[in-house]
């Protein structure tokens, strides 16, 4: 269970790891600045298992991973939002950070969410409300290695694409 | 029966390649910058050590990393992330080009029609311009495509845009692409490719159809394509591969979700406020909002035809009082084409600063950055609130035309009512 910190839409990757405060390839100086100008209280408030709710079109904009290193390190459980931006995306399912798709509507800032993967469902704890999610069978598969490297490491390349439909 | 990106994907693929599918496909260049490379050293080592690995880039010829963001290196941390990544190149044996912005640079050197490349940058849809497919991905993909050569993708749903006329005086490709955005919003081409066609497109220069291409990334398109056609091979003849390159087209039974028309005959200059994109209005709207700063260049608007536009506009005259114009050519090449015939020299009589080749303030590094309170206009691509410095700046989006106007006016202004001698 985690709180949520809800964003609205097209929320676009400078507002995570703005131009300025990523030229840096350390994970944890990057949680220090996520969403430093955009939601001040963010870097200092969130825990480990939260949850960081979007709208339409999450993480449009740049193509920087930094941004979903900094959600990872900061120990982000997932991000849920109604639509995602297509290279934040893919980043997250290569850096295994779940990325699901679901009408966000139902869940305002400061609640408290819980996730089951195995039964595909989303429970807004406060409002003891819950949604029904479907994330795709590749997105578990990298999170479950802890990301690309890690699934190619152990199946190697060709079990990749495999994952994806034929 | 194939739009262009399926066509392109089918052939990269060695399969019957059709929108929704899921294909493994070979890039022919793989391209990162100096902040995506720094990221994709330590995945491309997990992946490349693995077993069956041998750590090494499936091919050195194939990869290009140019350093654009903030170069030469304006702090100790850039310069850092700056060093490791020459380390890896000299390691691998890759090539380090720093003559400008990364697209300018594949467009001006490396990439031909039909091409499938990858690039870890968001704009890296521009080459679309030249009728290659090109997406942008992160660090961690382009780290699978240098130890593999490969990459998965969806294969897109087509939409089919048509620009057709001519376009008034005072009003250019940047005002078109601008009017798309403010129609299908930032979310209106989202996992898409986008293909430009219409007597405009056609009239084109090959870096106004750059422009056009490039903008489509900010309606969250995976690439955008201008069909090649004689001025394309005309444009990258005499360089590697030309004489075997081919036209991909488009089928004629190809099918769209979806189809625009855009007529620009009677189309005024556009501006997109702050902070969004797709937030497009006829300049005339805001036109006398007081401006701090100008910014001519990107890989949006930062070409020769750019700053000749500017400086015909520019030349005799001075940038208002206070006003501090900006303007950075997208390339060494450009940068001399200008310098030589004398562009530069009228840039910098009006009043401008002219600097290196490279990205300059666009990301907000360095070259310009905003204070509280302050506005930029700028020939870029994306005024995301605190984008180009502080979150309580403001920036404007528009053509190198309404730039110049701007800068002279020291206010928003249309470029239909600045003279021209």
């Amino acid at each position: 269970m985690g709180r949520a910190w809800k964003f609205g839409d097209n929320l676009n990757t400078d507002l995570i790891t703005p131009g300025r405060y990523n030229m840096t390839t350390n994970a944890a100086e990057l949680a220090r600045v996520c969403f430093v100008e955009h939601r001040p209280d963010f870097a200092q408030g969130v825990h480990a298992r939260d949850f960081v709710v979007g709208d339409r079109n999450f993480g449009c904009g740049s193509s920087r991973e930094t941004a979903v290193i900094a959600l990872k390190a900061s120990g982000v459980r997932a991000v849920l939002a109604k639509s995602f931006a297509r290279i934040f995306y893919r980043n997250c399912m290569n850096l295994g950070l779940l990325a699901i798709e679901m009408d966000t509507d139902g869940i305002a800032d400061g609640e408290e969410v819980e996730l089951d993967v195995e039964s595909g469902s989303v429970r807004n704890v406060t409002r003891n409300e819950m949604h029904a999610i479907a994330i795709p069978h590749a997105m578990l598969a990298l999170e479950r290695e802890g990301g690309v490297v890690g699934f190619v490491k152990k199946n190697g390349f060709d079990a990749l694409a495999g994952l994806f439909g034929k | 029966m194939g739009t262009i990106a399926e066509n392109i994907f089918s052939q990269k693929s060695g399969r019957r390649a059709s929108a929704g599918e899921y294909v493994v496909a070979n890039i022919d260049y793989a391209m990162a910058h100096d902040t995506t490379t720094a990221w994709a050293i330590e995945p491309f080592q997990g992946i490349a050590g693995s077993a069956g690995g041998n750590g090494r880039v499936w091919n050195s010829d194939k990869i290009v990393i140019p350093f654009d963001h903030a170069v030469p290196a304006p702090n100790v941390a850039a310069a850092t992330m700056q060093k490791e990544i020459r380390k890896f190149a000299r390691e691998q044996n890759l090539r380090i080009v720093q003559q400008g912005v990364c697209h300018q640079i594949m467009s001006e050197q490396i990439v031909l029609p039909g091409m499938l490349i990858v690039g870890a940058d968001s704009h890296t849809p521009t080459q679309g311009g030249l009728g290659a497919l090109a997406c942008g991905v992160g660090s961690t993909d382009i780290a699978l495509v240098f130890a593999t050569g490969k990459l998965w993708f969806r294969v897109p749903e087509s939409m089919r845009v048509s620009i057709e006329g001519r376009f008034p005086q005072g009003v250019y490709p940047k005002d078109a692409v601008l009017t798309l955005a403010g129609q299908i919003r930032a979310e209106g081409a989202a996992y898409r490719s986008v293909e430009f066609y219409g007597s405009a497109v056609r009239e084109m220069s090959i870096g106004s159809r750059m422009t056009m291409a490039n903008m489509c990334s900010e309606m969250g398109a995976k690439c955008a394509i201008v069909p090649a056609d004689e001025k394309t091979m005309e444009y990258v003849r005499g360089r590697k591969g030309a004489e075997s390159a081919r036209q991909v087209h488009a089928d004629a039974d190809a099918h769209y979700i979806e189809e625009i028309a855009i007529e620009v005959g009677q189309m005024e200059p556009m501006i997109a406020c702050p902070h969004d994109v797709d937030n497009v209005k006829p300049v005339r709207e805001v036109a006398g909002r007081p401006v701090d700063q100008v910014f001519i260049g990107s890989c949006t608007n930062g070409r020769t035809e750019d700053l000749h536009v500017a400086a015909a506009l520019l030349r005799g005259k001075m940038v208002a009082d206070g006003m501090r114009l900006v303007v950075v050519p997208a390339s060494q090449l450009i940068y001399d084409e200008c310098m030589r015939d004398g562009t530069l020299s009228v840039l910098m009589q009006a009043g401008a600063t002219v600097c290196n080749p490279g990205c300059g303030p666009c990301l907000g590094r360095h070259q310009g950055a905003l204070a509280d309170g302050e506005v930029c206009v700028a020939t870029s691509n994306r005024n995301f609130q605190g984008r180009m410095g502080s979150p309580k700046s403001e920036i404007y989006l528009a053509s190198p035309a309404t730039a110049a106007a701007t800068a002279l006016a020291g206010r928003i202004a249309d470029p239909r009512d600045t003279s021209t001698r």
